[in-house]
Order: structure tokens, then C-alpha cells, then sequence
């Protein structure tokens, strides 16, 4: 190893992790609850240990990246686990910034020659702020992560069956039928149809935005299983400016019972189930 | 004044790579045809073209970039969608053009409806190159 930086590195390494310690915690965003400080020593002497070992000759010089795969994957990590924990981006981005500082910081108290120290602080700025760039990547995946595994809650809660009357369910649909939605609706209704024996069960898709022909098709494969079952499935709460667009797509949903509204589907239901309902007759007594 | 371009006013775009795309990019569909007052019939006619464009490209195409451009062509307005995928391609178009064609398994409904649904509809495919379909829907068209 000739590289005087790497040199300083090596000798300097406890004193630079006492001064990036210094520096992390002087954040005024630096929240404790979040990480105890013995953590946050280990994640950073983690760090800086595999920092200065991957250095060589070669790699300070011609910032080859692809030689700190190691280092990135012990940032990426840490940066993944902060966004899961709900760190805020500048507390993040701080841990790789505070070490960038903490080495330069060593560097200029170290080297006498002040074009030598240029040229090796241009090298470190490099580096570092290529592993910042990276930090705020990760963390965004992380962060998308976490709106996806809610979407997926979402999809979860949001499909109700509602037990309207005896022998008829209700199924209101919100937002999107894709596919993975349709799987649990399916699930839940075929379910239900089982436990409470009924013989109609209605999708209303008043809440959803779009019925294109991924949307159709799961209509229909929905209404193929319930009937699989023995039941009847009526689709209601399609608007007009939905019908419309079914039509022009050139979606055939003629086997298919269909009305506008939740009311006419359940008046429609009690016509199959031969139920009858009447306004109370008021007899007067003379 | 019959062979007037379109202007355009504004431009958008999103890349497409997931399934999860598919809900936010109509959304932003949504969001302009409501800002330049397209009605309510054109709006769900527009997005269910971009919903079965949308799909395509993840299904077939390997994800691409979805473009939005609101136009202005005289007294009218409109939207303009883009989909470009750097996929497979499509070797006939007129057959894949066709009501019922499908290399998927499913209605091939997709392309010959959203052209129904579109005032303009054109389709560039190279095999092994990519797909751009473009579509325009005014909003009194
Ligand atoms: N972006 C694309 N890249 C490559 N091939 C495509 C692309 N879009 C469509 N295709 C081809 O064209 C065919 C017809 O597409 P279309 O959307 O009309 O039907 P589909 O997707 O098969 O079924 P549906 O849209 O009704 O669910 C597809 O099956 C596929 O082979
Ligand atoms: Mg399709």
C-alpha cells in the first residue's frame, strides 16, 4: 500500500470512528428513540472497518465502485431498515455525510502537503458521495416498500361481505378489481356462500372507477365460481358512462345479471327467492 | 384550417414496471382530462383505453414509459397518451388488431377496443425492437 490516505486511514481508524460518532450525534435530528447509541456505534465501526479494508491503491484512485459491493450492502441495509423504521431521509443521508466529514476532518489534520491533500480529499468526495446517492435510493425502495406491503392491507380489508338478508350477501367493491384483489374477493364470497347457505350473492361496483377487460374478465370468472356453487351472482352499480365503455370494448356481459343499483339488485334477489315485500295495510276500525 | 396540428400544452410521464403502476398512472390521467373539463363519458372512455395500454405493455412488453400530453387543437382540447415498450414487438399488427386475438389466454379485447373507444389510434411495433401505441381523445370528441 503507497497511498498516504489509505496509510492514514489504517493507523487513524478508532480516532476517525470517535469523530464520526461526534458528528452523528451533534444532529439535531438524530432521534434516540429510535436507535440506542451502542447500535449505532456498531452499525458505524461496521461500516468503516469494511470501508477500509476494501481500500487499495488501485480503487482510491479510479473510483471503481463496483469493488465496494460489500460496503453498499451494509449501507443499503441500514438504509432499507431506516426507511422501515420511519427515519427521516436527512437522518440517513446524515450517517454517510457525518463519515465523509469525519475522513476529510482526518485527512487535512494528517497530510502536510496541501496539493497531495487535495488530491486525495477529491478521491474521498467521490467515494462518499457516491455511497450518499446510493443511501437515498435504497432508502426510497424502502420506503415503496412500505406503500406496497399497505396496498396489499388494503386489498385486504376492504372487501367486506355483507349479509343483506337471509340467503343474500352483498359484496361493495372499491377501487381496482385487479388481480390479486379479485383472488380474495372470490375467496371471501365463495366462503360465506358456503357458511351461511345463500343462494345470491350481489358485486356492486359503484366504487369502481374503471371496468376495463382485466376488470370484466374477473367479474365474470367471479360469477362462474358462484354459480359453481349453486348460487346466482348479480353485478349492480353500473353507471352509465360505464356501460357505455363495456360496450365499446366490446365486453359481452349478456349472461350475466346486471343492474344499476344496489336496490333493483335486491329487488331483483327477492323476485328469485320469491319473496315478497309490502307496505304495511293499515286497517281502520270503525 | 382542416389540416391544423395540435398544440402541445403540457407533458407527463411515468414509467411503467409493475402491476402497482397501473392505479397511479390512470389516476394522473384522470387527474388532467378533469383539469381541461373533458366530460365524464370521454373521461371513463380514456381511462379504460389506458388501463388495456397500460396492461399490455407490462404483460407483453416488459414495462415501458407512459406519456401524457394535453393538446390544444382550436377550440378543442385534448389528451394524448403514449406507450412506448422496448419489448418483444408485435409481428401482425392487423391480427392483433383483431376482436378476439389473443396470445395471452384471455379476450383480446384490449387493442381493437381501446381504438374504438379512441378518436385517434396508431400503432408502431418493430419485432425484437418495441411497441408505441399513441392515442388521442378530445374532449368533445
Ligand atoms: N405492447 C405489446 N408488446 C407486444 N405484444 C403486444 C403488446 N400489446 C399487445 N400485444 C399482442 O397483441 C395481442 C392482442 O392484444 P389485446 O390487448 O387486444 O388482447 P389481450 O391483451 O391478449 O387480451 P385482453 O386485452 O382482452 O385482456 C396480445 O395478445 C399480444 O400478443
Ligand atoms: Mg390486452
Amino acid at each position: 500500500m503507497k497511498n498516504e490516505a489509505i496509510k492514514i486511514f489504517q493507523k487513524k481508524k478508532s480516532n476517525i470512528l470517535e469523530k464520526w460518532m461526534t458528528l452523528q450525534l451533534q444532529d439535531e435530528g438524530l432521534r434516540e428513540d429510535l436507535i440506542s447509541n451502542e447500535d449505532l456505534r456498531i452499525q458505524s465501526e461496521e461500516l468503516l472497518s469494511s470501508f477500509i479494508s476494501t481500500l487499495s491503491d488501485a480503487n482510491i484512485e479510479h473510483v471503481s465502485i463496483d469493488d465496494f459491493e460489500a460496503v453498499k450492502d451494509i449501507l443499503s441495509s441500514i438504509s432499507i431498515s431506516r426507511a422501515k423504521q420511519g427515519y427521516s431521509p436527512r437522518e440517513t443521508g446524515n450517517f454517510v455525510l457525518t463519515l465523509k466529514e469525519a475522513l476529510l476532518n482526518t485527512l487535512s489534520e494528517e497530510m502536510k502537503d496541501p496539493e497531495a491533500l487535495y488530491k486525495q480529499s477529491m478521491f474521498i468526495n467521490k467515494i462518499m458521495d457516491n455511497f450518499a446517492i446510493n443511501t437515498f435510493e435504497t432508502f426510497i425502495k424502502g420506503r415503496e416498500d412500505v406503500i406496497y406491503r399497505q396496498t396489499d392491507e388494503i386489498t385486504q380489508i376492504s372487501t367486506p361481505v355483507i349479509r343483506v338478508w337471509d340467503g343474500i350477501l352483498a359484496l361493495p367493491i372499491i377501487g381496482t378489481l385487479d388481480s390479486a384483489r379479485t383472488q380474495v374477493v372470490m375467496e371471501s364470497l365463495l366462503q360465506e356462500i358456503v357458511e351461511t347457505g345463500s343462494n345470491i350473492a350481489i358485486l356492486d361496483i359503484s366504487g369502481v372507477p374503471a371496468v376495463d377487460s382485466l376488470v370484466a374478465q374477473h367479474l365474470i370468472k367471479t360469477v362462474a365460481a358462484t354459480r359453481l356453487m349453486g348460487a346466482e351472482c348479480i353485478i349492480s352499480g353500473i353507471r352509465p358512462e360505464i356501460a357505455q365503455t363495456v360496450v365499446h370494448l366490446g365486453i359481452d356481459l349478456s349472461q350475466i345479471i346486471t343492474k344499476s343499483t344496489l336496490a333493483s339488485a335486491l329487488k331483483t334477489a327477492f323476485t328469485i327467492l320469491k319473496l315478497e315485500v309490502n307496505k304495511k295495510q293499515i286497517v281502520k276500525h270503525h | 384550417m382542416t389540416t391544423m396540428t395540435p398544440v402541445v400544452l403540457n407533458k407527463d410521464s411515468m414509467i411503467i414496471a409493475r402491476e402497482q403502476d397501473v392505479v397511479p398512472f390512470r389516476n394522473r390521467v384522470k387527474e388532467h382530462a378533469v383539469r381541461i373539463g373533458m366530460s365524464l363519458l370521454n373521461q371513463t372512455k380514456l381511462i379504460t383505453g389506458a388501463s388495456e395500454l397500460v396492461r399490455n405493455m407490462l404483460k407483453y412488453g416488459k414495462g415501458g414509459i407512459g406519456m401524457i400530453e394535453i393538446l390544444s387543437k382550436g377550440r378543442d382540447n385534448g389528451i394524448r397518451l403514449i406507450f412506448a415498450d422496448n419489448g418483444p414487438g408485435i409481428p401482425d399488427i392487423q391480427k392483433a388488431m383483431t376482436d378476439g386475438f389473443t396470445t395471452g389466454k384471455s379476450m383480446g379485447l384490449g387493442l381493437p377496443g381501446t381504438k374504438r373507444l379512441m378518436n385517434e389510434f396508431d400503432i408502431k411495433s418493430e419485432v425484437g425492437k418495441g411497441t408505441t401505441i399513441t392515442v388521442i381523445k378530445w374532449k368533445n370528441g
